[in-house]
């Protein structure tokens, strides 16, 4: 077998008696987009949560590309090539975009000790900022502070910072939460352009969207995987439609 | 190095104050205020730019004038080699005290620095024998032997408070300072970026510390004596109120706050007795109109009457106009 970008193996989190994640095992081949579905409360962030380091598993191993990351923390997988969104928008609020971009490329580089030079003049990390931020479509404001940007440009600009550090797999958690239909579209267009190289995690709950998007998908409940197949055999497993769409 | 401008100017205006100073009362003052001024600038380092509030930043002043007044009256070494020894000694307790206190942030942060300073200070007030308990230790010899007069000690001290306010100022722009910034803001962001946002705490405590320590040789040798007074608990207050009040995460609040905290501190005693009153309702007053400090809170202002007067028939709409309007 071809080694998997992502392999997780009977994964646990228990949260003193309650399994929030329950032995859940899963492979990911490189270059896959994986869809994770589930209710809320499913396990489904805290399952992220897990492979990038924030939580400690109670249980289990999850290798990236075969190599066991258990145990690293998150500094380390995100220097293995493992980055990362958040549901609820992680930036940095009163720095300019251009400037957050620098931050995000700048954090597996021994540059991010210097403690002389004013970042600013790093000219060429401003100009690599610049090309990202022209690839997801946001130049034109590269000089505002994020705190006076729109929601949908704060929302493209969490997916930059992950973006930022060429990560080998990404997480993204739920990357269309609380957007309008136009911004939406702008997100769904910089998703599709990811490359190939990049193996994608994806939770949404925007369907058309995240069907549109991913090949394998994963149904969770209560922290047990149900299903993992095809986009077409979990869209016509029925427990797809009782779990989730709850009818 | 433009930034620095406004800084270097101010500083040079405080050199120049022996000469119209009617005594060396105000000469005297300054150095005060130029040494507080340090103590900020370091402390700034961890409340403002790395968000973790200490309440025990006056134990490395405190241990580095211990270690430079015994080691220069009872240990006999010279004014300058007990000074490095001072702050090396000074920089490996903080390292120590780092891996102690860094394992929290916010209130437990506050209680593990506050709790690490007062069993310094318990050691200085008990352990007799060694630092003259209350007494302390006095006969503290200065370095540069009859050289050291209340203007050149000023002027001593500014130089030393300009190279702080040039490192702090370049450190907080440089990548390790804007990341330092980012681990108050959202460190789970950081550590997901590759930062490892525990070793930049522990970089910008060490900074902090050492500035700590080099401001405490000073104290040392300003009042060539030193006691547990300047490790209580309201030493290391006193420095936090500097740097609330004039503007935590700025370059020029701490320095705005230690100037204001010692004036009023040696002027408003000599006319006032309850001062400590004064002192109370100045700070009242600068949280009710300036809750981001003095330095947020004077550009604010400037901006305002900038504004004005460039259009000096508009008034700068009111929000209930506003209300009215929309």
């Amino acid at each position: 077998m071809a080694e998997q970008a992502l392999e997780v193996a009977n994964l646990s989190k228990i949260f003193g008696g309650l399994p929030a994640v329950n032995g859940i095992s899963l492979s990911i081949a490189p270059g896959e987009r994986h869809l994770l579905l589930g209710p809320n409360g499913a396990g489904k962030t805290t399952f992220f949560n897990l492979l990038c380091g924030d939580l400690k598993p109670t249980q289990g191993s999850v290798r990236l590309f075969g190599e066991e990351i258990i145990g690293l923390p998150p500094q380390k997988r995100a220097a293995k090539g493992l980055g990362r969104t958040y549901q609820i928008l992680t930036l940095f609020p009163q720095e300019t975009i251009r400037r957050n971009v620098m931050i995000a490329l700048n954090g597996l580089r021994p540059g991010k000790w210097g403690f002389w030079s004013a970042l600013d003049n790093n000219e060429d990390l401003a100009a690599e900022a610049d090309a990202l931020l022209e690839r997801v479509g946001m130049s034109d404001i590269a000089g505002r502070v994020v705190s006076q940007t729109s929601y949908g440009d704060r929302r493209r600009l969490e997916i930059a910072l992950a973006l930022a550090l060429s990560p080998r797999v990404l997480l993204l958690d739920e990357p269309l939460a609380g957007l309008s239909r136009e911004e939406r579209v702008t997100v769904q267009r910089l998703l599709d352009t990811l490359p190939r190289e990049t193996t994608i995690l994806l939770i949404e709950h925007d369907m058309d969207v995240a069907l549109a998007f991913a090949e394998r998908v994963t149904l969770l409940h209560h922290g047990t995987l149900v299903a993992t197949g095809s986009r077409a055999e979990i869209a016509a497993d029925p427990r797809t439609r009782e779990i989730y769409l709850g009818a | 190095m433009r930034r620095f401008i406004p800084f270097m100017i101010a500083l040079g205006l405080v050199a120049l104050l022996p000469l119209v100073s009617p005594s060396d009362f105000y000469i005297n003052l300054a150095s005060q205020a130029a040494i507080a001024a340090l103590m900020a600038l370091g402390l700034n380092i961890l409340v403002g730019y790395a968000g973790l509030t200490s309440l025990g930043h006056a134990a490395f002043p405190g241990i580095a004038a211990y270690l430079v007044a015994w080691l220069s009256t009872r240990g006999g070494l010279g004014p300058g080699p007990a000074a490095v020894l001072a702050v090396a000694g000074t920089f490996l307790v903080a390292g120590l005290f780092g891996l102690l206190a860094l394992r929290a942030t916010g209130l437990g942060f506050v209680m593990i620095t506050m709790a690490l300073c007062q069993i310094v200070w318990g050691g200085a007030y008990r352990w007799t024998s060694l630092t003259g308990g209350d007494n302390g230790l006095s006969g503290v010899p200065r370095p540069f032997g009859d050289m050291l007069t209340p203007t050149t000690f000023l002027w001593l001290c500014l130089i030393v408070l300009a190279v702080a306010i040039i490192q702090i100022g370049r450190f907080a722009e440089s990548p390790l300072g804007v990341a330092l910034r980012g681990t108050r803001d959202q460190p789970r962001r950081m550590s997901a970026l590759g930062y490892d946002v525990w070793r930049i705490r522990f970089v910008a405590w060490l900074v902090a510390a050492s500035w700590g320590a080099v401001a405490g040789l000073l104290y040392a040798w300003y009042h060539q004596f030193v006691s547990p007074h300047m490790l209580a608990v309201t030493a290391s207050a006193e420095v936090l109120l500097m740097v609330v009040a004039g503007g935590a995460g700025t370059l020029a609040g701490p320095l705005l706050g230690a100037a204001l905290v010692v004036l009023l501190k040696n002027l408003a005693s000599i006319w006032i007795d309850r001062w400590v009153m004064l002192l109370g309702a100045t700070f009242v007053f600068i949280v009710l109109i300036m809750p981001d400090g003095l330095a947020p809170g004077l550009m604010h202002l400037r901006e305002r009457f900038r504004k004005r007067m460039a259009s000096p028939t508009i008034a700068p709409p009111l929000a209930g106009q506003e209300r009215i309007d929309g």
